[in-house]
């Protein structure tokens, strides 16, 4: 059942240098209890996408297309209704957990102040939930958490405290804008295996946003792939990163060691991601792609099916069936 | 009797240790430092020629009688040489003893007492209201960035710190006074009227400690007009610092995070927000005290009213290293106190200080 | 070779944005209007500025746009001839100030140890002294005059370079490029001036064209209390004091006053916008 169905987004910002869009024709769905990853490099548009559904976008920043969620269409909101899904039905976690929280305030206060204004629960009872929550994510000794300030937490606690924090209304779409990209990575585990429980539990979807292989391979169901503000590839994650179609991927696969042909010396992309504002024609990474031909530079790529859960935006769809690590 | 060696160990460890009583005394030796230095460089001015404080302190008739410049001299020890001037001030200085002005011919003591208090009435009142309406504008403009009431504080708030206080003095007491009638005249109170009995110096307060409310109000009703004129700039430095302050927090990620969870604009700004603004708008209101006194010396002027601005021109004017002196080190007083304050809230206000220690 | 000429540009300014602020070009042109007023005031004055030839206290009229004063002079002619007075008087504040100021700084920055503690515990009386009073004292002491009230306020006014560009200098030693150039032979004048002062003179111009204001209320402040420009110079301070004096001739004290204000606002408004452009942190605030 689809929770979330993104068509056409496109999102513009506005730079130094005029307005750039850092989204441009984005589509894709979430189902429930479904975990989707969103990789690329930096650059690619995966933090617009994220903010664009909860109508965070920063300062003069425009969304366009439409972002269907729970039966109906959330993009057009107004703030008040944006207001209402925030926190209570799609919850968000960001990348940096020791700027993501506020220094001066207590951990109840963070935990609980929504919790209060979304349901109108007493400070007694807010202050049980908090309890409970800060005890799923297991931080030890919740009672003593709650009145402590976020800097006498290790970053990998103050994660956890974010999780707890984003489960606080019990929404049914949590976003994670590279939840363990800060984190060492001992605790990274942790983090993954706890939303893994969470999923599971209460049946949560999640839309974990990296750029590291290694935590979609062990967390997600399926992967998009986005390039340059679009997307390059989509599909079931044991796919994607076993039979990746575009060339892109299969170039973000074979520059890891783990996915390395044996003996075969690791490969990397030539090139640099485009900066926003100065995306090349046609298909954005053409400049880079060992397979391009003349028309890539003009054609803008549409979607080709690989198969019913797997599609690649690649007009010559050069890798075939046999391209098997 | 302890050996000599141990005495000084312990003098050393004073001077260099960590702990409370080593930070006071280190404050303490800076601040001694600091006046002393202070008065090198007054005694200095006051040497420096053509000028002359007996010329600038006794009338021209006066001055051209012999006799009475040579008892002057005698009565302020000017007839005595340089160094030996320098010396004695000092000594007496650091003895407690402020001298007497040669403006005023009093102790100086005695005319600080009597118009510092001046003063503090304005300045607290203006400080309260640049505060206050500061915030509050400086918090709305960033709020609104860039929209019309954006834009309507900033051109005000540029203009106020652009504005001549001593002009603003005069177009404000023309218009408030003399077209519209609003405001009394200048002084602190009616020609005529009798103070009320001191106890802070403070007319208001003081009217209102004797019970003589009239007073009271007739005494708030001359000092507006002159503390608000000495807001201006003030509120002018708070509404811009505070807007910029509130915009840099706004892009802070903790502030995302209360907007991904839903809460109203309102409570971002009121629980996360301003927290941390108050931190750095409490370290530029300092700065907008300092403003204040050379506001206060062109205020005070216009509106004659009887404060430390009008007694540090005469000071200044008449080369009196005493009453010089005086003023300069109840304004740094006033600094060092004020400093103490902002460490205090700073450490109220920020969770983080407290928890370090 | 090329790194320490890369490392040499310091500060990338990002000029683009300051052209297209219209309160930067507000202020340009404000003070582009007053430049214009001083050097061409023989032509562009209606009136000789200190010619005592027409009625007392005349309000506002055709003949006279801004009233004539208490000595029967034109006081539109003494406000445009003001200009050739008050700006120049004001930016040579600012520029003995700054210099002095970050000279003082820079020897203090750069040599550091003794030297270095000794400036700064200079700089901290000063910083510690009222500056209105040390002013009006120093004015006063070399006798009130327009030239005196440059060198008292200059006094007052230096330190605050001083503490910056100590500050930016202690910055800069640490960057590997300074070392980089004096292992490579550069004698310290050498560091100083070509090495460092790239990444210096940014900032403190900065600071400068945001104190052009600050002077120019100081002057006209001190020549308010008598002891700045003398009569019978057509100073804004002066000419305002004479407006509190008769203060229900209004014209008399509020058009100079008006000059002031405009002059100071225009010199805000650049200074705020140059700042805004310079400043890292605002700059991406502006851009974000």
């Amino acid at each position: 059942m689809t929770l979330l169905k993104v068509t056409d987004l496109t999102v513009t910002l506005a730079t130094s240098s005029g307005s750039a869009q850092a989204v441009r024709n984005l589509s894709f769905e979430i189902g429930s209890g479904e975990i989707l990853g969103i990789a690329g490099e930096s650059g690619s548009g995966k933090t617009m996408t994220a903010l664009s559904i909860l109508g965070l976008l920063p300062y003069k920043g425009k969304a366009e297309g439409s972002i269907y969620f729970d039966g109906r269409e959330i993009l057009t909101s107004s703030k008040k209704e944006y207001r209402n899904i925030r926190g209570k039905e799609i919850a968000m976690i960001f990348q940096d957990p020791m700027t993501s929280l506020h220094p001066m305030l207590t951990i109840q206060t963070q935990l609980t102040e929504h919790l209060r204004h979304h349901r109108k629960v007493s400070k007694d009872s807010a202050r049980q939930s908090a309890l409970e929550l800060l005890s799923i994510v297991k931080i030890p000794d919740p009672a003593a958490a709650l009145s402590a300030h976020p800097n006498q937490f290790s970053g990998g606690m103050r994660q956890r405290i974010a999780i707890a924090m984003a489960l606080a209304c019990e929404p049914k779409l949590l976003i994670a804008d590279e939840p363990t990209t800060a984190l060492d990575v001992t605790v990274q585990a942790g983090i993954l295996k706890l939303l893994h429980q969470l999923r599971s539990e209460r049946n949560l979807s999640i839309m974990v946003i990296t750029h590291d292989l290694g935590v979609l391979s062990s967390l997600t169901d399926r992967i998009m792939i986005m390039y340059a503000g679009s997307e390059a590839e989509s599909g079931k994650t044991s796919d994607l990163l076993l039979h990746p179609r575009h060339p892109y991927t299969e170039g973000l696969i074979s520059a890891l060691p783990g996915f390395a042909k044996e003996g075969k010396v690791l490969t990397s992309i030539r090139g640099v991601p485009p900066e926003l504002g100065n995306f090349p024609s046609g298909c954005a990474f053409h400049k880079r792609c060992s397979y391009a031909q003349a028309s890539c530079s003009s054609e803008i790529p549409t979607a080709i099916q690989i198969s019913d859960s797997h599609r690649i935006y690649c007009p010559i769809n050069p890798l075939t069936e046999n391209s098997v690590r | 009797m302890e050996p000599a060696s141990v005495r000084v160990f312990s003098l050393r460890k004073i001077l260099t240790g960590a702990g409370f009583l080593p930070f006071i005394v280190r404050r303490l030796l800076t601040a001694v430092v600091l006046i002393l230095g202070m008065t090198f460089i007054a005694f200095s001015v006051t040497q420096l020629v053509p000028g002359d404080p007996v010329a600038a302190n006794l009338g021209q008739s006066a001055y051209s009688d012999p006799e009475i410049v040579a008892a002057f001299k005698k009565e302020f020890g000017l007839d005595q040489p340089v160094y030996i001037q320098y010396v004695t001030y000092v000594g007496n200085l650091l003895q407690g003893d402020l001298g007497t002005s040669l403006s005023s011919k009093r102790p100086v003591t005695e005319d600080l007492k009597e118009y510092f208090p001046a003063t503090l009435e304005i300045a607290m009142f203006a400080v309260f209201v640049a505060l206050f309406l500061g915030i509050l504008l400086g918090t709305i403009s960033a709020m609104t960035r860039d929209r019309l009431p954006d834009q309507i504080i900033r051109v005000f708030s540029l203009t106020g710190v652009s504005m001549p206080v001593f002009w603003t003095a005069i177009t404000a007491f023309y218009i408030f006074f003399f077209v519209l009638g609003w405001a009394p005249g200048t002084g602190r109170l009616e020609p005529g009227a009798e103070p009320p009995p001191n106890v802070t110096g403070l007319f208001t307060i003081d009217a209102l400690l004797d019970g003589d409310f009239s007073t009271s109000r007739q005494a708030l009703s001359y000092l507006l007009l002159p503390a608000l004129v000495l807001a201006v700039y003030a509120l002018g430095v708070i509404t811009r610092f505070t807007r910029a302050s509130v915009l840099e927090i706004l892009g802070n990620d903790y502030v995302r995070s209360a907007r991904a969870k839903g809460l109203s604009e309102f409570t971002v700004i009121r629980r996360h927000v301003l927290r941390p603004a108050l931190l750095s708008i409490i370290t530029i209101a300092g700065v907008a005290f300092a403003s204040l006194l050379a506001g206060s010396v062109l205020v005070e002027n216009v509106f004659s009213w009887p404060g430390l601005g009008q007694y540090a021109y005469r000071a200044a004017v008449g080369l009196d290293l005493p009453g010089i002196m005086g003023v300069s080190m109840i304004v740094a007083t006033v600094f060092i106190l004020m400093n103490l304050v902002v460490d205090i809230l700073y450490r109220v206000i920020d969770p983080q200080m407290r928890d370090a220690g | 070779m090329s790194d320490l000429k890369v490392a040499r540009k310091g500060m990338v300014k990002n000029s683009n944005s300051i052209w297209r602020q219209p309160l930067a070009i507000f202020g340009i042109a404000i003070v582009g209007m007053w430049i214009i007023l001083a050097v061409f005031a023989p032509w562009i004055a209606p009136y000789d500025p200190y010619s005592q030839e027409f009625d007392k206290f005349v309000p506002p009229s055709a003949a006279h746009w801004m009233g004539t004063d208490e000595l029967n002079r034109d006081v539109l002619s003494r406000v445009i001839y003001g200009a050739r007075i008050s700006l120049p008087y004001a930016l040579l504040l600012v520029i003995l100030s700054a210099l002095i100021g970050s000279t003082i700084g820079a020897i203090s920055g750069y040599f550091g140890g003794k030297v270095d503690s000794v400036i700064m515990r200079i700089t901290d009386i000063f910083f510690a002294f009222p500056g209105i009073i040390l002013a009006m004292a120093v004015a006063a002491a070399l006798g009130p005059e327009i030239r005196n009230a440059v060198i008292a306020v200059t006094i007052v006014a230096w330190p605050v370079y001083a503490r910056l560009v100590r500050s930016l200098i202690l910055n800069a030693k640490q960057n590997d490029y300074v070392t980089a150039s004096s292992l490579l032979g550069s004698s310290s004048l050498r560091t100083l001036l070509v090495d460092l002062r790239p990444n210096i003179s940014g900032p403190v111009f900065v600071l400068a064209a945001l104190e052009v204001g600050t002077a120019l209320l100081l002057l006209s402040g001190l020549s308010f209390l008598g002891l700045g420009a003398q009569p019978p110079s057509a100073e804004w301070g002066a000419m305002v004091s004479m407006g509190a004096v008769n203060f229900d001739r209004w014209w008399v004290g509020l058009f100079p006053g008006l000059a002031i204000l405009t002059a100071v606002l225009a010199f805000n408004f650049i200074g705020d916008t140059l700042r805004d452009a310079l400043d890292p942190r605002t700059a991406k605030a502006l851009r974000d």
